[in-house]
């Protein structure tokens, strides 16, 4: 039936992403070398990781939303808040364990938010999370009072610049987020149930699943790992810019998830694809840059790669595609 | 009226989709002033001729004459343009617009290049008013009930003069003061000259509006005749495609005696769905559920299985009262629904064949109890050999299962979750011969086994084979329930053909 069905599902993924790499050493020889600097791993390899990993987190989310058919616009906005909170609190003279909570728990909340939006008011998912899109940099702003609270926290700054056993730490923690939400989803049923509701909602329901408190939960991760990503990013840059912090980055979440073989018509979920997807996009802004291009090409070059994505993904183009070997196969 | 030229006929229409024909040299007229009623079952093909009629598919072969001359009317447009109008079950009107911009939608009176709203109102108002209609025409059509929005969407087809009109089951979500305020349009613009196409699943409203019958089925005409020549009892053979002589007597020998009550439904009904009904399943006990489409067998089962909440009435299973809000508490009340439209309803169709047989059990036992890996290949292994499911392999997806072996792997779904009672909507339709027998065989297996079963067939011998007692629908009633001494072909059919106020 379908020209796909020979391949497995991680193929294409895994492919695009060696692709990619690959163009990189071209352009760049050195890509692949890592030296230790002061126990500090260093190299464009290094750098694609740690560059891609707040994107990551919120694909991590993305992922679990977007197999329900669903999609979260309001991810960007979510790491804003949770970035204003945690700064917010270190300011304060909060220790950072209680910044990490604080975050986590705007995170959760903005989560459930959206997911009682979609799960039980029935909202199309785009439009109750656009809300949130829209709403959650206000909210951010009166966190921080319209202006870049900074802090100076070492323990905090360290979730991004730091290393454990020479492994920098948003590296690890994407890696564990990745592995206990791998672990959760096939140590449960509740990646069955995810993908049956992305494959067909109508039939979900038919058969006894509980749809509205799984894609709350859904959402509800989604908000979670968003936070993360949020706390990461303050922790970068020592500081919370509530206009700035996560702006667009659920577009190149949205995009992670398709690269890493996600569909938007749900039913597939994938987080060790989604980190696949994840390294293949950082590595095509990294190649653009050592190539010599200016940023702006790394916008476009996006841009035309999300439509080539989506329009290939089209049902109307997969009909006629199905249409035309029919035709060939009939004459 | 009957040596009247046709205002439309058609000749020869055939029409295919792969795999399928959907229309076989069908021929069919209407004339000026009548009301033809279109009739057929499910996949009869009435809905592809009025698509080739009013140009929104087109046809392999055959002719169209619009006053005894060739048309071509291909495209929507053309054929409204040549006078021929549909409207359709879901309204095709503008809720946000007005009313009277919903009459004359594509026909505005301008001036200077502008749309002359004084001008529309006045016409829309006349058009209105002939169709004994006065309505606020500057109010939002949306806040007017579907009844009347289909009627100005009538409205419009006149106005635009339409000389044909299908009505494609117009009366499917009216009350019964709407459906006679629909009837006098209809009866007006017939003595107009407006020739109508009504297609109904209702036979009193058949009866009761059309001069003249078209059957259909499986693509072809079965006949055609004035309405006042052909009893109830031959319309519906005609549709269901079984003559009179053909009724099997009832099979076998009566069976032991059945078992204990496995569900009780007391006064359960919807309103604007079915009409409160009783019905008492006894385990090793097979209920059919008798009736043409649409005469409430559906959502008859959807209300049994909590899929649409009641308005009232009790359920009771296994001696337990249960309130049944979702089909969650149906399921673990023990009960079991395999719903007619495999695709849209049933199959998850990417994901594997064992995950589509183990997760109505894996969704009774909760998120965080998932079945091992083991388990779920040794459920999905003994339903595959036991139903006989032709796959090599359970990690295939269910999509590429033949429509069979796709129903078995549902049937397999819900005795994996060990059901009380089981409710099969059309567990035989589509599905080819082999499969038809399995299927029957195993509804009666399971019968034996000591479940108690609900099935809804068309097949009307095959239920009489299996029933114990059968539940005969008509128009969203529950007419009779025959019992096992009288089950025969001939009696369904003459107690759906039984006029309502008879029954």
């Amino acid at each position: 039936m379908k020209t796909g069905d020979a391949l497995p599902r991680w193929a294409p993924p895994v492919a695009a992403m060696a692709l990619v790499l690959l163009i990189d050493t071209v352009l760049f020889p050195s890509f692949f070398q890592i030296r230790l600097v002061d126990g500090r791993p260093t190299g464009s390899l290094v750098d694609v990781l740690i560059r891609g990993m707040p994107v990551a987190l919120l694909a991590l989310g993305m992922a679990g939303v977007i197999a329900t058919r669903g999609i979260d616009l309001s991810v960007g906005a979510v790491m804003a808040i949770a970035g204003a909170v945690a700064a917010n609190a270190l300011a304060g003279g909060a220790p950072w364990t209680t910044a990490v909570l604080c975050a986590l728990a705007a995170g959760l909340a903005c989560g459930l938010w959206n997911g009682m939006l979609v799960a039980f008011l029935k909202l199309q998912p785009i439009v109750a999370t656009l809300v949130l899109m829209v709403a959650g940099r206000g909210i951010a702003q009166l966190v921080t009072g319209g202006q870049i609270t900074t802090f100076d926290d070492a323990s905090f700054a360290a979730l991004a610049g730091g290393t454990i056993f020479a492994i920098p730490a948003p590296i690890l923690i994407v890696a564990v987020a990745a592995l206990l939400l791998t672990l959760l989803v096939r140590f449960t049923a509740l990646g069955l149930m995810v993908e049956a509701i992305g494959v067909n909602p109508r039939a979900a329901e038919l058969v006894g699943i509980n749809t509205r408190s799984i894609i709350l939960a859904v959402y509800a991760l989604s908000g979670v790992t968003a936070a993360l990503a949020g706390i990461i990013a303050t922790a970068d840059i020592r500081g919370a810019d509530a206009n700035n912090a996560g702006l667009w980055l659920e577009l190149d979440a949205i995009l992670v998830v398709v690269l890493g073989g996600g569909s938007l018509l749900g039913g597939r979920l994938s987080y060790g694809l989604t980190l696949v997807g994840a390294i293949t996009l950082q590595a095509i802004k990294t190649g653009i840059l050592l190539a010599g291009l200016p940023p702006q090409m790394g916008l476009i070059l996006m841009a035309v790669m999300v439509s080539v994505l989506l329009v290939v993904q089209a049902p109307a183009l997969q009909q006629r595609l199905h249409r035309r070997t029919l035709r060939k196969a009939a004459s | 009226m009957s040596d009247a030229s046709p205002l439309l006929e058609a000749r020869g229409i055939t029409k295919t989709y792969p795999g399928t024909v959907a229309l076989d040299g069908v021929g069919f007229e209407v004339r000026a002033g009548e009301v033809h009623a279109l009739m057929g079952e499910n996949g009869a093909g009435k809905s592809t001729l009025i698509k080739i009629l009013t140009g929104a598919e087109r046809r392999n072969s055959g002719a169209i004459l619009i006053d005894g001359e060739l048309a071509e009317p291909d495209t929507t447009q053309r054929a409204q343009r040549a006078g021929i109008w549909a409207v359709h079950q879901e309204v095709m009107v503008l809720p946000n617009l007005s009313v009277a911009e919903n009459v004359m939608l594509g026909y505005q009176p301008r001036r200077f290049g502008l749309v002359n709203r004084r001008e529309t109102r006045r016409l829309a108002n006349e058009a209105l008013a002939e169709l004994g209609l006065s309505l606020d025409a500057d109010r939002e059509l949306g806040s007017y009930p579907v009844a009347i929005r289909q009627l100005v969407a009538i409205a419009r087809a006149v106005r635009a003069n339409a000389r044909v009109l299908v009505l494609d089951e117009p009366t499917a979500s009216l009350d019964a003061p709407e459906v006679e305020r629909l009837f006098e349009v209809v009866r007006a613009l017939a003595s107009r000259g407006t020739g109508i196409v009504f297609i109904t699943h209702f036979l009193d409203q058949v009866y009761a509006i059309s001069d003249r019958i078209t059957v259909l089925r499986n693509g072809r005409v079965v006949g055609s005749s004035a309405t006042s020549a052909l009893p109830q009892v031959e319309l519906i053979h005609m549709m269901i495609g079984k003559g009179l002589e053909q009724a099997i007597a009832s099979q076998g020998p009566a069976r032991a005696q059945q078992g204990a009550v496995a569900a009780k439904f007391v006064g359960l009904g919807k309103k604007g769905m079915v009409e409160p009904f009783d019905l008492t399943l006894h385990a090793g006990e097979a209920v059919g559920a008798a009736g043409l489409l649409g005469s409430g067998r559906t959502e008859t089962a959807t209300l049994m299985f909590g899929a649409e909440r009641a308005d009232g009435g009790s359920v009771e299973v296994a001696g337990k009262q249960r309130r049944l809000r979702s089909p969650r508490d149906a399921i673990r009340a023990g009960l079991a629904f395999s719903p007619e439209d495999r695709k849209a309803d049933g199959i998850f169709s990417d994901l594997s064949i064992r995950d589509n047989i183990v997760i109505v059990l894996q969704a009774k036992r909760g998120w965080a109890r998932k079945l091992s890996r083991l388990k779920q290949q040794q459920l999905a292994d003994g339903y595959i050999a036991r139903l006989n499911v032709k796959t090599s392999d359970a990690k295939k997806p269910i999509g590429q299962l033949s429509g069979g072996n796709q129903q078995k792997a549902l049937l397999a779904r819900w005795l994996a979750s060990d059901p009380k009672v089981l409710i099969l909507d059309e567990p035989t339709r589509g599905i080819d011969v082999g499969a038809h027998a399995d299927i029957v065989q195993l509804i009666e297996e399971l019968r034996d086994a000591g479940l108690a079963l609900y099935v809804i067939s068309s097949e009307f011998e095959e239920l009489v084979a299996y029933s114990d007692r059968v539940s005969v629908m008509r128009d969203r009633r529950q007419v009779a329930l025959l019992e096992r001494d009288e089950l025969s072909v001939d009696r369904i059919v003459a107690v759906i053909a039984a006029r309502a106020d008879e029954a």
